[in-house]
């Protein structure tokens, strides 16, 4: 026994106290680990969806307003068994300003055998495609060929496996990087690669929106805008120009998104200072009632020739201690409540929600156990302090 | 080595008001030698505990000094004073005061660890581990005095008020005190205890240290070199 481990003995032999001012520094840890990690992965959600959306302009068949919202499309990757004609393609090209149009075709989502998760595919036009092609990583070409895919990061292949759908042997040639959204457990083809994959179910007896007889069809054309041209202008010109489609311009949409998310980011960061204001005001009043409680036992360690400086370390320590562990419980906790969850946290916030990388995760955690070590040391120590300026013979009087 | 308190004082406030100074000690000289045994008597509320408190360090006078070996305790800085007394001073407060959640035995060799704790210092390992096992020898022969040698390994919280008195007395003793304080050490002992108690406090003055003693007891008188009576917080000799 020495004075040095007299904090540990302190929090071990009374556990009820010391599990209480846990419980209280682990909430503490928790709803500001939890609250940062949202808030940021949200961000990163949005700015990867920015800097990966490089279209202006997104024309889809009116019809596909009734199926799905614009915003779902844009934010959350659902795609939907909707169609319009290719000629819509051609007349887009046709007005001025536009520079680049693609387009892609959704194949509802399908069960297969490679994954637990349903997947989608989605038809692309590999000669004028600028929507996906750009983020194929670690493919060996970047051009997809027949039978060839890109698989979303969900799908649980690896480039350059072999993925069969319907039977028929598909080529991986790349993975896409996590955009928080469905479309990471989509799959791209060309549209030949499509169209065999269609006759390939009908072959087998399963049936689609679509058939392989139906020439040209698209479910959404991507548009590119020229430098320069007013984007707004070019929109309404398509939505003139093109039949029973609509247009609408993305960036307007994500603006709006992200300044609402800039809100939310707002409030919640208002929330952990309050959070963090009121837990430290409650372990104030905390250590202020265990410190009276204990005033007995200080002066007595005081009356022992313990010195003022001491008996303030041994205080401290015990605080910090007992912080440092609900501190790491609070953001273990916290972690477990999240990061398993990633998957229902993007479906219910309905927006892109991307986990931001390991070292600014540590970053976060080891900076919120810190505060809240500092947080009850402090509150612990100016207790103590307060209490340690009496004499010890005045505390210590008979019984 | 000589502590001696001078025209020391304490007053509080009693009711509203400057007024009301309530003097619980008024200027009072009193000097503790070593090799003697003081004994100190008196009525209940007389100021006794608080007299003792001032000549132990424990609570500021409002007047007057403190002097050991020409040095004013209540000059020194905190520091100091708390070595000072944690070194040299004994204390078994009024209230048996324990640390409740600590064993018997840690109870009585924590105060010797406040500032020797091991590996801090310059003790060889070797050193260290004779130190220890002395130190737990001598806690232990203290508690065989005290016949509650059988409680070493009892959290102190057990303990009925008697066997926390000694152990107290015990705490006190580990250190080989220069000066001892006692506020009644022997109030809720039975007559075999008290003498055991009384004779203890009696060797250890007789290997000079200088003890103060507060009691009830008309025994404790027989055991002491000087007898001094407390009436409404002055002091006389009897
Ligand atoms: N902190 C304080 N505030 C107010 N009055 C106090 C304080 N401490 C002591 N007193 C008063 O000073 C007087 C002397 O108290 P003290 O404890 O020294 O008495 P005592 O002689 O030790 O009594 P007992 O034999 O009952 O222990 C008492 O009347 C007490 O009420
Ligand atoms: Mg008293």
């Amino acid at each position: 026994m020495d004075i040095r481990k007299l904090p540990f003995v302190n929090l071990l032999r009374r556990p009820g106290r010391t599990f209480s001012l846990l419980l209280l520094t682990a909430f503490l840890a928790l709803s500001v680990f939890g609250g940062s990690v949202i808030v940021m992965s949200m961000k990163r959600g949005l700015n990867n969806l920015e800097s990966r959306l490089g279209a202006d302009i997104i024309v889809v068949p009116s019809s596909a307003q009734s199926k799905v919202s614009f915003k779902n499309m844009l934010l959350q990757g659902t795609t939907g068994a909707f169609y319009m004609s290719g000629e819509n393609l051609t007349r887009t090209l046709e007005v001025e300003g536009v520079e680049k149009a693609a387009p892609q075709l959704f194949l509802s989502s399908l069960k297969a055998d490679c994954c637990s998760i349903r997947i989608q595919i989605i038809g692309i036009d590999p000669e004028t495609d600028f929507i996906i092609q750009p983020w194929i990583e670690e493919s060996c070409q970047s051009r997809l060929g027949d039978m060839d895919v890109v698989a979303g990061c969900d799908v649980g292949v690896n480039a350059s496996d072999t993925l069969k759908i319907y039977d028929e042997p598909c080529h991986v040639i790349g993975k896409l990087a996590a955009t928080g959204t469905g479309l990471d457990s989509a799959v791209y083809c060309s549209m030949e690669t499509m169209n065999k994959l269609l006759k390939a179910a009908e072959a087998k007896g399963i049936t689609h929106e679509i058939t392989s007889e139906d020439e040209g069809l698209v479910s959404a054309i991507y548009v590119k805008v020229k430098e320069g041209c007013d984007i707004g202008k070019v929109n309404s010109a398509i939505q003139g120009h093109t039949r029973k489609a609509s247009a609408v311009r993305t960036k307007s949409m994500i603006t709006d998104v992200s300044d609402s998310l800039s809100g939310v980011s707002r409030t919640v960061t208002w929330l952990i200072a309050v959070v963090w204001i009121l837990s430290f005001v409650i372990l104030l009043i905390v250590f202020f009632m265990i410190a009276n409680e204990r005033k007995k036992e200080f002066a007595l360690l005081r009356l022992l020739g313990t010195s003022r400086a001491i008996l303030g370390s041994v205080v401290r320590k015990e605080a910090a201690v007992c912080s440092l562990a609900g501190g790491l419980t609070g953001v273990a906790l916290s972690a477990l409540g999240l990061f398993p969850f990633t998957g229902l946290i993007e479906k219910s916030l309905g927006l892109p929600y991307l986990t931001p990388d390991v070292s600014t995760i540590l970053l976060t955690a080891l900076l919120t156990v810190a505060g809240t070590v500092l947080v009850g040391s402090m509150a612990s120590f100016w207790s103590a302090a307060r209490l340690s300026k009496v004499d010890p013979g005045r505390v210590l009087r008979g019984n | 080595m000589k502590l001696e308190a001078s025209a020391v004082e304490k007053w509080y406030l009693r009711g509203n008001g400057e007024s009301n100074r309530f003097f619980a000690v008024t200027k009072t000289d009193l000097a503790l030698e070593p090799g003697e045994v003081t004994v100190l008597t008196g009525r209940s509320g007389s100021g006794k505990t608080t007299l003792m408190n001032i000549m132990a360090g424990l609570l500021t006078p409002d007047g007057g000094r403190v002097m050991l070996d020409g040095q004013d305790l209540y000059a020194m800085k905190d520091d100091e004073l708390s070595r000072l007394r944690n070194r040299l001073f004994g204390m078994i407060p009024q209230g048996a005061d324990v640390l409740p959640e600590l064993t018997v035995k840690e109870n009585i060799i924590l105060p010797q660890r406040i500032y020797r704790s091991r590996s801090r210092g310059s003790f060889s390992d070797d050193d260290e581990r004779e130190n220890e096992g002395l130190l737990s020898e001598r806690c232990m022969s203290l508690l065989e005095q005290m016949e509650i040698s059988h409680l070493c390994d009892a959290r102190a919280k057990e303990l009925s008020g008697g066997e926390r008195r000694r152990m107290c007395i015990a705490r006190a003793l580990a250190g080989d005190p220069k000066f001892l304080f006692a506020d009644e050490p022997t109030s809720d002992l039975d007559d075999d205890n008290t003498r055991i108690i009384l004779s203890m406090l009696r060797e250890t003055a007789d290997s000079s240290c200088a003890v103060m003693i507060v009691s009830h007891d008309a025994e404790a008188g027989e055991y002491a070199d000087t007898e001094w009576r407390m009436d409404g917080g002055t002091l006389k000799k009897r």
